[in-house]
C-alpha cells in the first residue's frame, strides 16, 4: 500500500528542506541541538571524572558540604538568559512561518478517515495527491469530517491538526522540486499509518501541463482505459485502506472494516436495507452516500461520502465491475 | 553515645504496655493535638481537591454557556426555581446547624450535639427528595441529557422560551453537576449518621469531637458548591 | 539522632511490639494491615505486575514494527497493544509506583513516626487501586481500547454504536478505570501532606527531611491540585460517550480542543507526579553513595516545589498544533522554558554533589548516575520540543516518543529500580545479588539508549508516532529500536529473576548496608511494625555525616569493596550491651 519511494536525504538528523518554512525550523534546530550537546557533554563529563576522581578509598572521609550561594544563583541565572535565547529562536521562527504570503493560492485540505483531498481553486479534487508548483506561496484551508487528524509535510517541517468543526491553516511557499508526503500526524484510528498523501512539486511549465488535465485522466491511452484509470483513482482514494488492495476484503489475510468488492457486481447483497442487486446506480449510491445501504456486519465503521465527477466515477465503476 | 544512635540497641526498654493516651487517641499519634491537627489538615486538603473537582465542571458550564447564551437562557426556565429555592434554604439552615452541632460538641454537650446533627441529616433528606420530584418530572418531560433529549410540549413550563435542538447539552451539564452533588450529599449522611451513632454511644467530648468537626468542614462544602450551582443553574 | 527519647511506645496488640513487620503470616494479614510498610509492599506487587504487562505491550509494539505492513497482528491490534501500553504504564505503574509503592514504605520510617497520618485511607487507596484495575482488566477482556492513553475526542467520545465516527473498542470500563485510579492516587496524596506536616519525629524540621520526603511532599501537592481535573474531564468523556453530552464533540455542537486543554491541564502536571519522587529517590542515593549531603540541599528541595506549580502552567505546549491563538502559543512556549530552570538547579546540584564526595558505585549508585545522564537527554530535547518552531515540525513523531521515554524510563523507571535496589533490604531484610543487578543495570541502560536514541533520528525525520505501518526509509530506525527493546526487555527480566532470587534465599542485610547518615538506616532491619523501637529525637541533619558516629554508619556495614571498613561487624562493644539487655 505504501508505494512511495523513499527519498534521498540531505542531513542525517532532518529530511531534505522543500519549502521556505523550512530554513527558520532548521536553524532553530541546528542551534537547540548544538546547544544539547555541548550541555550533554559538559555534564557526563563531569559525572565520569567525579566518579572516578573521587571513588571511595579506605580512610579518606569526604568534604561536609558547604553553602555555595553565588554558585546557585549562577547556575539559575545563567540557564535564565539562555532560555531567552531559545525562546526567541523558537518564537521568531514559528511567526514567520504563521504568516501567509500575500495572494498565496488557498488549497482546501479535507481529511477523513483515511485520505486526505485536496480541493484546488478550481473546483477540482484530487484525493491522496497534491501538486504544488515550485516557487508559489499557497495557504491550505484544513479540515476534517470525523476526527482529529494533522496535516504533517516533514519536508516543510509544517504541520497543523485539522479539527472537525473548525478551520486550520497552514502557509508556506516549495522551492524544491520533487516529490515529498504528507503525513496523518493525530492519531485517527485503523488506519491512520495509511493516510499519506504524495506531495508533488512541479516547476511551472510541467505545473501548467499538469493542470490543464486537472480533472481528467492523465497518462498513455492504455493507462486511461475507464477500468485502469479507475484502479488508479481507487488506490488514490484510499479505498485499498478499507476494501483491502483490489477490493479483495482483507489485508494480510485479515478482513478489512470496509466490503469485499471484487465480484460484487451483478450479485445480491445483503444490506442494512434489505437485500440489493448490485447493479451501477447501487455502487454510485455507495460512493457518493455510503451509509444509505450499508453491507450487513459492517456497520460499525462507517464510510465517508466520496465527491467525484462523473468521469471518475465511470471509471471507478468500470474498475470494480473488472475485478472478479 | 554511640549505641543509643541505634534504635535496635535497648530492643527489650519498650514493650509499649497499655496506652500512650486517652482510648480515642490513635496507635500512631503521639498526642490529641497532633492527632486533632492531623485530621483537620488532611481535611482541608482534601476539600481542595473537591473544589478543583467541581470547578472542571464550572470551567465546562462557563465555555459551554458562552457558546449558547440563548440555549442556557431558555433552557433554564425549565428549571423550578421554587423547588430549588427551597433547597438552597433548606440547605443553608443545614450548614448552619452543623456548625452548632460542632459548638455543641466543642461545649461537651452531648445530648444537643446529637439533635443538631439529627436536624442536619433531616435538611439532608428533606434536600434529597425536592431533588427526587425535580428529577422524575425532568425525565418524564423529556428532558434528559444529549442524545436522549426528547422534550415532550405538554409537560414544559408553559410560557418558557422555545428550547433550541441542542438543550439537550444543558440538561447533561445540569443532571452532571447537580447529580455529582447529590452524590456529595448522600455521602455526607452516610457520615452525618456515622458521627451522630458515635455521639450517642458518648464517643465524644470537649477533648474528643474531631470526626464531628471534620464532617461539619465536609457538609459545608457540599453547601457551598450548591450555593453556585442555584444561580448558575436556575436563575440564568 | 544520638539522643532517643523514654516515651513509651504504644501497641495495641500482644505480639511483640519490636518484632519485624514481616512476621505475621497469612493473606489476611496483608489483606486487612494498617502498616503503610505493607500496604506499600502490596503496592510495589500491584505496579510491577502491571509494569510488566505494559512491558509486555511495549515489546509486541516493538515486534510489529520490526518489519514493514504485519509482522505478527493487523492494525487494529496494533492500535489496542500501543494504547493499552500507555494507560497500563501511566495509570497502573508509573503514576503509583514511587509515591504510593516506595514512598508508602519509606516516607513514615524517614519521618521517625509510626506510619501514615490516616492508615485506613491508606489501605483505602490501595483498595480503590485495585478496583480501578479490575475495570481496566475488565475493558482488556472485552477487546481493549485503540484510543491511545490520551482518549483524544472526538475519536474516543462518538460511539459508532450511536452514529459516531470515533472508536468501537471498550473505552468507558478504561476511562472509568482512570477516573477511579484517580481517587487512589489524590487520597495518597491527602495522606502523605498530612503526614509530613503533623507527624514528623521531635528534631526533624523541614530542613531536615529528606529529598525525597520532600519529593513527595511536592508530589502530593500536584496529585491533588490537578488529579481532580483528570477525574472530571474523564467523566465528562465517559458521559459524552454514554448519553452524548455535546462538550466535546463537534457533531454535537462541542469542541474537540476544550478536552486537550482539560486532559492536559491534569496531564502535564501529572508528569511531575512522575518525575519528581525519581528526583526524590536519585537526590538519596547520591547523598548515600557519595557521603555527603547533597550539594545545594535547600535549592533541590524548592526546586521540586517549583516543578510542581510550574507544572500548572505549561499545559498549553501539547496544543501548539491543535489550533490556539498565537498569542496563547506564545506565552505557553515561554512558561515551558521556565521549566528548565528547576531542571537545570537540579542538575547542577546532582552533579556538584559528587564533587569531593567518596563514591561508591554498588547497584543503587549505577541507577542514579544514569538517571541524571539520561534525564539530561530527556530534559534537553525537551527545549526541543518547548521552542515553538522546531515544535511544530517535532510534534506527534517519534522525537516525542523518545523525548518522555527519557524522561518517563531514564527518569522515573531509573529512580524507581534504583529506590528498589537502594531500600530493598531495609523493607525485605534481604541482599540481593550485586553482580546480577550490575548485569541487569547494564541490559537497560544500553537496551534502553539503543530503542530510544533510534527513535530520536527517525522521529527527526519525520515518522509520525502511532504508526502501524511505515515508509522505507524508516526501516532500518525500527529495527535498531526494536532490537534494543529485546535487550531492554532482557535486562528488566534479569532484575526479575534477581530480587525473587534475593527473596527465596538471599542473606540476611544488615541494618545499615550502605552506610548512609539517614533515619530509616537507624532501625532494624527489616523495622518493627511501628518503625523504630523507641521514638527517636534527632538532633542532626539526615545527611550529616560529618556529624554521624562511626556506628551509626558502620554497624552492619557491609560494602563488598571494602571489607577493611568495618567488614559488616558490630563493634564488640555494642554487642556486650545487647547481651545485658536480653
Amino acid at each position: 500500500m505504501l508505494l512511495f519511494q523513499p527519498v534521498e536525504s540531505d542531513s542525517f538528523q532532518l529530511p531534505p528542506s522543500m519549502a521556505d518554512t523550512a530554513p527558520p525550523i532548521d536553524k532553530a534546530y541546528d542551534f537547540i541541538f548544538w546547544f544539547s550537546v555541548v550541555f550533554t557533554v559538559a555534564v557526563t563529563a563531569a559525572l565520569l571524572y567525579f566518579v572516578a576522581k573521587y571513588k571511595r578509598k579506605p580512610g579518606v572521609k569526604p568534604e561536609p558540604t558547604g553553602h555555595f550561594m553565588k554558585l546557585e544563583l549562577f547556575w539559575t541565572i545563567t540557564p535564565t538568559i539562555f532560555i531567552f535565547f531559545l525562546f526567541h529562536a523558537g518564537f521568531t521562527g514559528y511567526i514567520r512561518n504563521a504568516t501567509a504570503a500575500e495572494g498565496a493560492t488557498e488549497i482546501r485540505v479535507r481529511g477523513k478517515k483515511w485520505s486526505w483531498e485536496f480541493e484546488y481553486p478550481t473546483g477540482d479534487r484530487e484525493p491522496g495527491e497534491l501538486t504544488l508548483e515550485l516557487g508559489r506561496p499557497y495557504k491550505m484551508i484544513l479540515s476534517s469530517e470525523d476526527v482529529i487528524h494533522s496535516f504533517f509535510i516533514p519536508e516543510f517541517r509544517m504541520k497543523r491538526d485539522a479539527v472537525p468543526g473548525q478551520y486550520s491553516f497552514i502557509q508556506f511557499t516549495p522551492t524544491k522540486a520533487g516529490d515529498a508526503h504528507v503525513f496523518c500526524a493525530e492519531y485517527c484510528g485503523t488506519s491512520h499509518s495509511g493516510m499519506i498523501a504524495t506531495v508533488k512539486i512541479l516547476p511551472p511549465a510541467e505545473y501548467k501541463e499538469w493542470e490543464k488535465k486537472l480533472g481528467g485522466c492523465s497518462g498513455t491511452p492504455e493507462e486511461c482505459e475507464p477500468a485502469k484509470w479507475g484502479e488508479r483513482l481507487f488506490v488514490k482514494n484510499g479505498c485499498t485502506t478499507c476494501h483491502g488492495a483490489g477490493g479483495s476484503g482483507e489485508i494480510s489475510g485479515s478482513k478489512t472494516v470496509g466490503p469485499k468488492l471484487a465480484g460484487v457486481f451483478g450479485h445480491e447483497v445483503q444490506t442494512t436495507a434489505g437485500v440489493v442487486q448490485a447493479d451501477e446506480n447501487y455502487l454510485r449510491e455507495s460512493i457518493l452516500r455510503p451509509n444509505a445501504k450499508i453491507v450487513a456486519g459492517y456497520a460499525t465503521v462507517q464510510m465517508p461520502p466520496f465527491v467525484m465527477k462523473d468521469a471518475q466515477l465511470d471509471a471507478v465503476i468500470a474498475y470494480l465491475k473488472s475485478l472478479k | 553515645m554511640s549505641s543509643e544512635a541505634t534504635a535496635a540497641a535497648d530492643a527489650h526498654d519498650d514493650h509499649g504496655h497499655g496506652h500512650h493516651g486517652p482510648k480515642w487517641l490513635a496507635h500512631h499519634f503521639d498526642t490529641p493535638a497532633q492527632q486533632f491537627d492531623a485530621a483537620k489538615l488532611g481535611m482541608w486538603v482534601f476539600l481542595a481537591q473537591e473544589l478543583l473537582f467541581f470547578s472542571g465542571l464550572f470551567v465546562a458550564y462557563g465555555v459551554y454557556r458562552s457558546w449558547y447564551p440563548e440555549m442556557f437562557f431558555a433552557a433554564s426556565h425549565q428549571l423550578d426555581k421554587i423547588m430549588g429555592g427551597a433547597n438552597t434554604v433548606v440547605l443553608l439552615f443545614s450548614s448552619f446547624t452543623a456548625a452548632m452541632a460542632v459548638r455543641s460538641a466543642q461545649l461537651g454537650k452531648q445530648k444537643a450535639t446529637g439533635n443538631f446533627i439529627l436536624i442536619t441529616i433531616v435538611c439532608a433528606c428533606f434536600f434529597l427528595v425536592v431533588k427526587y420530584l425535580e428529577y422524575t418530572h425532568k425525565i418524564h418531560a423529556g428532558l434528559l441529557p444529549g442524545r436522549y433529549f426528547h422534550p415532550h410540549a405538554e409537560h414544559l413550563v408553559a410560557g418558557a422560551p422555545a428550547l433550541p435542538a441542542n438543550a439537550g447539552s444543558f440538561f447533561g451539564i445540569y443532571f452532571m453537576m447537580t447529580g455529582i452533588h447529590g452524590i456529595h450529599v448522600i455521602i455526607g449522611i452516610g457520615v452525618l449518621i456515622w458521627v451522630w451513632i458515635r455521639n450517642n454511644r458518648g464517643e465524644f467530648s470537649k477533648e474528643y469531637f474531631t470526626p464531628v468537626d471534620i464532617v461539619a468542614l465536609y457538609w459545608h462544602l457540599v453547601d457551598l458548591v450548591w450555593i453556585y450551582l442555584f444561580p448558575l443553574l436556575y436563575l440564568v | 539522632m544520638a539522643a532517643i527519647t523514654t516515651t513509651p511506645g504504644a501497641h495495641h496488640d500482644d505480639a511483640d511490639p519490636n518484632a519485624s513487620f514481616l512476621e505475621k503470616k497469612g493473606l489476611m494479614s496483608w489483606l486487612v494491615t494498617l502498616d503503610h510498610k505493607r500496604i506499600g509492599i502490596m503496592y510495589l506487587i500491584s505496579v510491577t505486575i502491571a509494569f510488566l504487562l505494559g512491558g509486555i505491550f511495549a515489546l509486541l509494539v516493538r515486534a510489529e514494527l520490526f518489519t514493514r505492513g504485519q509482522t505478527l497482528f493487523d492494525a487494529d491490534t496494533y492500535n489496542k497493544m500501543f494504547s493499552l501500553h500507555g494507560v497500563v504504564m501511566v495509570f497502573l505503574f508509573i503514576i503509583p509506583s514511587i509515591p504510593a509503592g516506595l514512598g508508602n514504605i519509606m516516607l513514615p520510617v524517614q519521618l521517625g513516626t509510626k506510619d501514615v497520618a490516616f492508615p485506613r485511607l491508606n489501605l483505602l487507596s490501595l483498595y480503590i487501586y485495585w478496583f480501578g484495575a479490575v475495570f481496566g482488566l475488565y475493558s482488556m477482556i472485552n477487546g481493549g481500547v485503540d484510543t491511545g492513553w490520551t482518549f483524544y475526542t472526538p475519536y474516543a467520545s462518538s460511539d459508532p454504536a450511536h452514529g459516531g465516527v470515533g472508536s468501537a473498542t471498550s473505552v468507558i470500563p478504561m476511562t472509568l478505570a482512570a477516573f477511579i485510579m484517580g481517587f487512589s492516587s489524590i487520597l495518597t496524596g491527602v495522606n502523605f501532606i498530612a503526614t509530613v506536616h503533623k507527624m514528623r519525629a521531635p528534631g526533624l524540621t523541614w530542613r531536615r527531611l529528606t529529598l525525597f520526603t520532600w519529593a513527595l511532599y511536592a508530589t502530593s501537592i500536584i496529585q491533588i491540585l490537578a488529579t481532580p481535573v483528570l477525574a472530571i474531564t474523564l467523566l465528562l468523556l465517559t458521559m459524552e460517550r454514554f448519553l452524548g453530552l455535546g462538550i466535546f464533540d463537534p457533531r454535537l455542537g462541542g469542541d474537540p480542543v476544550l478536552y486537550q486543554h482539560f486532559f492536559w491541564f491534569y496531564s502535564h502536571p501529572a508528569v511531575y507526579i512522575m518525575i519528581v519522587p525519581g528526583m526524590g529517590v536519585v537526590s538519596d542515593i547520591l547523598a548515600t553513595f557519595s557521603r555527603r549531603e547533597p550539594v545545594g540541599y535547600m535549592a533541590i528541595a524548592a526546586s521540586s516545589l517549583g516543578l510542581a506549580l510550574l507544572g500548572f502552567l505549561v499545559w498549553g505546549h501539547h496544543l501548539f498544533v491543535a489550533g490556539m491563538s498565537e498569542w496563547a502559543t506564545m506565552v505557553f512556549s515561554a512558561l515551558t522554558f521556565l521549566v528548565a530552570i528547576p531542571s537545570g538547579v537540579k542538575v547542577f546540584n546532582w552533579v556538584a554533589t559528587l564533587y569531593k564526595g567518596s563514591i561508591s558505585l554498588q547497584s543503587p549508585m549505577l541507577w542514579a548516575l544514569s538517571f541524571v545522564f539520561l534525564f539530561t537527554i530527556g530534559g534537553l530535547t525537551g527545549l526541543f520540543l518547548g521552542m515553538l518552531a522546531v515544535d511544530v515540525h517535532l510534534h506527534d513523531t517519534y522525537f516525542v516518543v523518545a523525548h518522555f521515554h527519557y524522561v518517563m524510563v531514564g527518569g522515573t523507571v531509573m529512580g524507581f529500580v534504583g529506590g528498589l535496589h537502594y531500600w530493598w533490604p531495609k523493607f525485605t531484610g534481604k541482599m540481593y545479588e550485586e553482580g546480577l543487578a550490575r548485569i541487569g543495570w547494564f541490559l537497560v541502560f544500553i537496551g534502553f539508549n539503543v530503542t530510544f536514541i533510534a527513535q530520536f533520528i527517525m522521529g527527526s525525520r519525520g515518522m509520525p508516532r502511532r504508526y502501524y505501518d511505515y515508509l522505507p526509509q524508516y526501516e532500518i530506525f525500527h529495527q535498531v529500536s526494536t532490537i534494543g527493546s529485546w535487550i531492554l526487555g532482557l535486562g528488566f527480566l534479569v532484575l526479575l529473576v534477581m530480587f525473587i532470587r534475593s527473596l527465596m534465599n538471599g542473606k540476611p542485610a544488615p541494618r545499615n548496608p550502605w552506610g548512609s547518615a539517614a533515619l530509616e538506616w537507624l532501625t532494624p532491619t527489616p523495622p518493627p511494625t511501628f518503625n523504630f523501637v523507641k521514638d527517636p529525637v534527632l538532633t542532626r541533619g539526615q545527611y550529616d555525616y560529618q556529624l554521624a558516629t562511626d556506628d551509626e554508619l558502620y554497624e552492619g556495614f557491609d560494602d563488598p569493596l571494602f571489607p577493611g571498613l568495618r567488614g559488616g561487624k558490630a563493634p564488640a562493644k555494642k554487642a556486650a550491651a545487647e547481651g545485658d539487655h536480653g
